[in-house]
């Protein structure tokens, strides 16, 4: 009993009011974190005057268990970074390993892929700001977007067998075509997705209640977002307009026309404007990769990386030396340095190989967009009150996969 | 306004700091320079504020380890980007094990702070004047730097398994 008595003097002393600093513990498993990360809050009242971070909870050594695993393996791996958009690290990761080969990709999978990685930005983005709502204690919001995001799942299912960590793709194209379910549920999915999209829209967006409480809340300035090497839809809340699609085109983006949105303020409501912005240009990408998708195969030329058809296998000599040495991870790969990034649905989402010669890489390095600017949430918070630094924490999309590796 | 190629890049570098390019290729066709490790900030600082070069942004640090290459066995690798001239820049500053340090650019970029933690985390590699160097995504009391190429993945006492059926087995 004394023990408890202490216990309760002891919080009622720290949470004293009057100029007092109390200490507060924000995570690692508040709900609102949506993720298993800690945040030790100097708190004066409901302001928050200083905030010191700890990661890695959940970190599993990607970056070391790559250096044992064959090129094809790293893909399961990807899977698990930012798992809300998990395509595009997998083609991410596989556009990297092309690269170092120097494959040449069939026109046909790069659009493929764009329509994939597209789809994969609207899931992610979906779920960020239907959370941005939930923060803001708009539940319904939440729940809206979940059966357009489920679609999406449905038509990775079609792709390759998975929804969550989907390891889709394979180096050099993808393991079959589109098959025609896929085609009739993206048609489907392209014909009333958007106007779904406009009622979540509506729901947030012009929302006096949301836009109270986001507007000014977590706001970072350009300067800012740059020094710390921001990038995403959090660099482009603060107006500057760099998405890696534009600076360095990959997959084809070149061929497609979209707006890349930015906002003013860098506040939690700029985040979900740009990001709301962004899902309808992905729609646009997606009309236009679709409806001129072109002719030609679904997978490039590289028997050395490409599993052979199954039949083949059994039939043909060359085709089990190839299918035996890509499943027994005997591939061996050129000795190079590539650096390779893709606009992840955070930002650059980048990879940094560097090969020997070997079967494995000699050092793979992820450059992961959450664990970059996350670590300028104690400066975003700053002063701002208890429940600003929840919906901040939302509106920078952490994601602990990625934060951690 | 014109962008620069990698060759005037490099004539720029080399022109401003003579004796510290020491090493310098194009692989897939990204300028990457070795430079002297004690002017790696400098250097960066540099290209930084230079007018037109404007190397504006940070990409990522990487550590990496080469155990072999005795007086060199470590590289710190900085992805620079100058959107300027719409194009990347790899710069490496090779560090001997006995004098793992080199300066932290956390006052040119502030972004630099967990990137430099994280390979201090995973190499033991020292920025002098780092604001909190501590260790980020392991925990606290380890006594080691994982990523360094004698650590092992897999238990290295092992001997039912041939290795050499699954990539490298002279490390």
């Amino acid at each position: 009993m004394s023990e408890l008595k202490t216990k309760e003097a002891f919080a009622q002393s720290s949470e004293t009011i009057d100029g007092n600093i109390a200490t507060i513990n924000f995570g690692p498993t508040h709900p609102s974190t949506h993720g298993i990360f800690q945040n030790v809050l100097k708190v004066d009242g409901e302001k928050i005057i200083s905030s010191e971070q700890t990661v890695g909870y959940i970190h599993r050594a990607f970056e070391k268990l790559s250096e044992r695993r064959p090129y094809n393996q790293i893909t399961p791996i990807t899977d698990r970074l930012n798992y809300c958009s998990s395509p595009i690290n997998n083609m991410g990761w596989e556009m990297t390993v092309e690269k170092l080969i120097g494959a040449e990709i069939p026109k046909r999978v790069q659009y493929m892929r764009v329509i994939i990685m597209e789809l994969a930005r609207i899931a992610d983005h979906l779920i960020c700001n239907s959370v941005i709502g939930v923060d803001a204690g708009a539940l319904t919001s939440f729940f809206y977007p979940f059966t357009e995001r489920e679609k999406i799942y449905e038509l990775y299912e079609e792709i390759c067998g998975a929804r969550l960590t989907t390891n889709i793709g394979r180096i050099g194209g993808f393991e079959r075509d589109f098959t025609p379910a896929f085609h009739t549920k993206l048609q489907s999915f392209l014909k009333t997705f958007p106007k779904a999209f406009e009622e979540f829209d509506s729901m947030l967006a012009r929302n006096r209640i949301f836009m109270d409480r986001t507007k000014g809340a977590g706001p970072i300035s350009a300067e800012r977002a740059l020094a710390y090497s921001f990038s995403g839809p959090n660099l482009r809340a603060t107006g500057v307009d760099y998405d890696v699609r534009a600076m360095h085109p990959y997959s084809s983006y070149e061929d497609f026309d979209f707006i890349i949105p930015v906002g003013v303020n860098g506040d939690t409501y700029d985040r979900f404007m740009v990001r709301q912005e962004e899902i309808r240009q992905s729609i646009r990408i997606i009309e236009q990769a679709y409806n001129n998708l072109p002719e030609g195969s679904y997978k490039a030329d590289l028997p050395d990386f490409y599993l052979p058809a199954k039949a083949d296998v059994y039939n043909n000599m060359e085709a089990l030396i190839y299918h035996f040495k890509i499943v027994m991870g005997e591939t061996e790969i050129p000795p190079g340095e590539v650096y390779h990034s893709v606009e992840g649905g955070n930002g650059e989402l980048g990879f940094y190989l560097i090969s020997d010669g070997g079967r494995t890489p000699y050092r793979l390095q992820f450059r992961r967009p959450c664990f970059i600017y996350y670590q300028a949430y104690p400066e975003m918070i700053s002063g701002m009150s208890i429940s600003d630094a929840v919906l901040t924490l939302s509106s920078m999309n952490v994601i602990a996969g990625e934060l951690d590796a | 306004m014109e962008k620069l190629n990698n060759e005037a890049i490099l004539n720029l570098i080399q022109e401003a700091f003579p004796n510290d390019v020491l090493f310098h290729e194009e692989p897939y066709g990204l300028l990457t320079i070795e430079v002297t490790a004690t002017k790696g900030h400098e250097i960066i600082e540099w290209l930084k504020n230079h007018e037109v070069l404007s190397v504006n942004y940070l990409t990522n640090i990487a550590g990496v380890h080469y155990p072999e290459d005795a007086g060199r066995e470590y590289a710190v690798v900085y992805q620079l980007h100058s959107w300027k001239n719409q194009t990347r820049l790899r710069l490496k500053c090779y560090l001997s094990k006995d004098a793992l340090s080199i300066a932290s650019l956390v006052d040119v970029f502030a972004g630099a702070n967990w990137m430099e933690r994280e390979t201090y985390d995973f190499f033991g590699i020292d920025f002098l004047g780092h604001p909190d160097l501590r260790r980020i995504l392991n925990e606290d009391s380890m006594d080691y730097f994982p990523m360094r190429k004698e650590y092992h993945l897999e238990d290295a006492t092992r001997e039912d398994k041939d290795d050499r059926y699954f990539g490298r087995n002279n490390l």
